[in-house]
């Protein structure tokens, strides 16, 4: 049941030209084409959509949707524009998740188990069921990064959470209403904010800009006609890659 | 003696010693590094599930114990070391119950979306190092002899309780910690209090009722002449000694066993993290049996 994408895709490639696949939009019938993803048929139905959708590419996660199958009494929730129709497939299209969503001055934070558990106490709950990462259409350890908040580990949250593109199927889901996605940002935000070591070579960069190294060259450019900034941006050193 | 090929010991450390109870974790480490086993912890390990896992008509609540002996298995071990009592007690409890119980052995192992579920034995470190290492191995292994040191061994609850499903030492009259700390040359004082509750969780909603479980246990320890006492869990750790605050009647320092244990195998005392006053308290014991020896000795 969470191998949506998958069994997208092959569809796509193998549906026959001409037939057509009957779903449900807000309850109303409509006949599309097969192979089409749940945006696309939303479209080809006629939905103008400019809330909940985005990218188009899986990438944004704007456009979260729950859905039912035929004789199926479960919810089923994926993102519209990676998860293809099916026969008798209703639908209902949400613009976001709501999750608790904290306020915070990351500077006033330190970088500890107490922080995430001030704003986020309900991930000691997490029954360890694994659905938020079954359901994560990144395919990211949601589970294994609730475990590393809950030891305090921000570089491994961090790390687990990085491509999480926050739109919320994981919470969703969720028995224990965590807001998984929130948490991760206050993570990411708490290990590069105070955890991760400054860079030396930025800030000595800082110091020669404050010192006006670069004033001459800057102020010589503004001043440079259009025959020598093509000149110079033709010439120009690229770094070597690697 | 440790068999060559269970020198690798699976681990699971557990939340609590990822972060309030980061010295137990390091000093068992050390320790062990010296008896020569090695403690490997569990890759992704998530947490044992806590008192959740204790609700046993609710089999959702099966998932996470189930979900570490399950990693335990695929990283290829069929035994599990713990050092919190918490995580002990969880893991054990819930493999005891999963043994016995076919439904929900089936439940749980759908959920988890495999065929069967894997038994895998959860251990204690105590019991590894009584059972398996031995009190002769580890008595030779003792660099520093913690002689005239006054030692109350705290159980609590989750090491002993319920005695058939835990079944680690005897529930009323255990003896794992009085032999290792006998090993290790401290003079173990008998107290009454060794087995009775810490308060536990309640200090998060009834610090009174809590706070008065662990004041009746460290009278008593203090009632007996102890001069530390030792726990293996983080929360009676957290309870016993913080019930001492602002209260100026005991100042019964609370190490865990591990503490104890990597000092006596050599380990410097400084990095083992005893606080101001489990150190003042070690180092006083200290002085008076060097002085008790150079009085022997002239």
């Amino acid at each position: 049941m969470f191998q949506k994408q998958e069994v997208a895709a092959s569809q796509e490639a193998q549906a026959p030209l001409g037939e057509t696949t009957r779903i449900y939009i807000m309850g109303k019938s409509y006949d599309v084409p097969g192979g089409l993803t749940i945006l696309k048929a939303m479209e080809y139905a006629g939905y103008r959509l400019v809330r909940g959708v985005g990218c188009r590419g899986g990438f944004c996660g704007a456009c979260p949707t729950v859905y039912r199958k035929a004789g199926d009494f479960r919810l089923y929730v994926g993102l519209a524009c990676q998860t293809g129709v099916e026969d008798g497939m209703y639908l209902t299209q949400i613009p976001f998740y709501p999750a608790p969503k904290p306020v915070y001055n990351l500077q006033q934070l330190s970088p500890e188990l107490g922080t995430i558990l001030r704003f986020f106490p309900e991930i000691v709950r997490c029954l360890q069921c694994n659905t938020c990462t079954k359901v994560c259409p990144q395919s990211l350890e949601v589970m294994n990064c609730i475990a590393a908040a809950q030891q305090g580990d921000f570089k491994r949250v961090a790390e687990l959470s990085f491509d999480c593109i926050s739109c919320g199927l994981c919470v969703s889901r969720c028995p224990a209403e965590i807001a998984h996605y929130h948490m991760g940002l206050l993570a990411r935000r708490l290990y590069g904010a105070h955890l991760i070591p400054r860079a030396a070579h930025l800030q000595r960069r800082l110091e020669e800009i404050e010192k006006g190294r670069f004033e001459e060259e800057l102020i010589a450019l503004c001043r440079a006609d259009r025959q020598t900034l093509e000149r110079l941006y033709a010439e120009r050193v690229i770094e070597p890659e690697g | 003696m440790v068999d060559e090929e269970k020198k690798t010991l699976a681990y699971y450390p557990g939340c609590e010693l990822r972060t309030r109870a980061r010295v137990l974790d390091s000093s068992a480490r050390r320790s062990c590094e010296s008896l020569g086993i090695t403690l490997q912890e569990l890759k992704d390990w998530t947490c044992c599930g806590g008192l959740v896992a204790q609700v046993k008509d609710n089999y959702m609540a099966l998932l996470a114990p189930a979900r570490v002996l399950l990693q335990a298995h695929r990283q290829g071990f069929k035994e599990l070391v713990t050092l919190c009592a918490f995580c002990f007690n969880t893991l054990r409890r819930a493999s005891y119950f999963l043994e016995r119980h076919a439904e929900a052995r089936r439940k749980v192992a759908t959920f988890l979306e495999v065929e069967t579920l894997p038994q895998v034995r959860v251990l204690h470190l105590l019991e590894v190092l009584c059972d398996r290492v031995g009190i002769d191995r580890l008595r030779e292994a003792v660099r520093r002899p913690l002689k005239g040191l006054r030692v109350a061994p705290y159980y609590g609850c989750l090491l002993l309780r319920p005695a058939r499903e835990i079944s680690l030492d005897d529930p009323e009259e255990p003896v794992l910690m009085e032999k290792l700390l006998g090993a290790l040359g401290c003079e173990v004082v008998d107290f009454s209090s060794r087995t009775d509750c810490c308060g536990s969780y309640h200090i998060v909603t009834n610090q009174g009722a809590a706070s008065q479980c662990a004041r009746a246990i460290l009278h008593s320890a203090a009632n007996a002449n102890a001069d530390v006492l030792t726990a293996s869990c983080p929360v009676c750790q957290f309870n016993l000694d913080w019930s001492q605050s602002g209260n100026g009647d005991t100042a019964m320092p609370v190490v865990y066993f591990a503490q104890l244990l990597a000092l006596a195998l050599g380990e410097p005392m400084e990095r083992l993290g005893f606080d101001a006053r489990a150190a003042a308290a070690l180092e006083r014991s200290a002085a008076a049996d060097k002085g008790e020896a150079s009085r022997e000795g002239g």
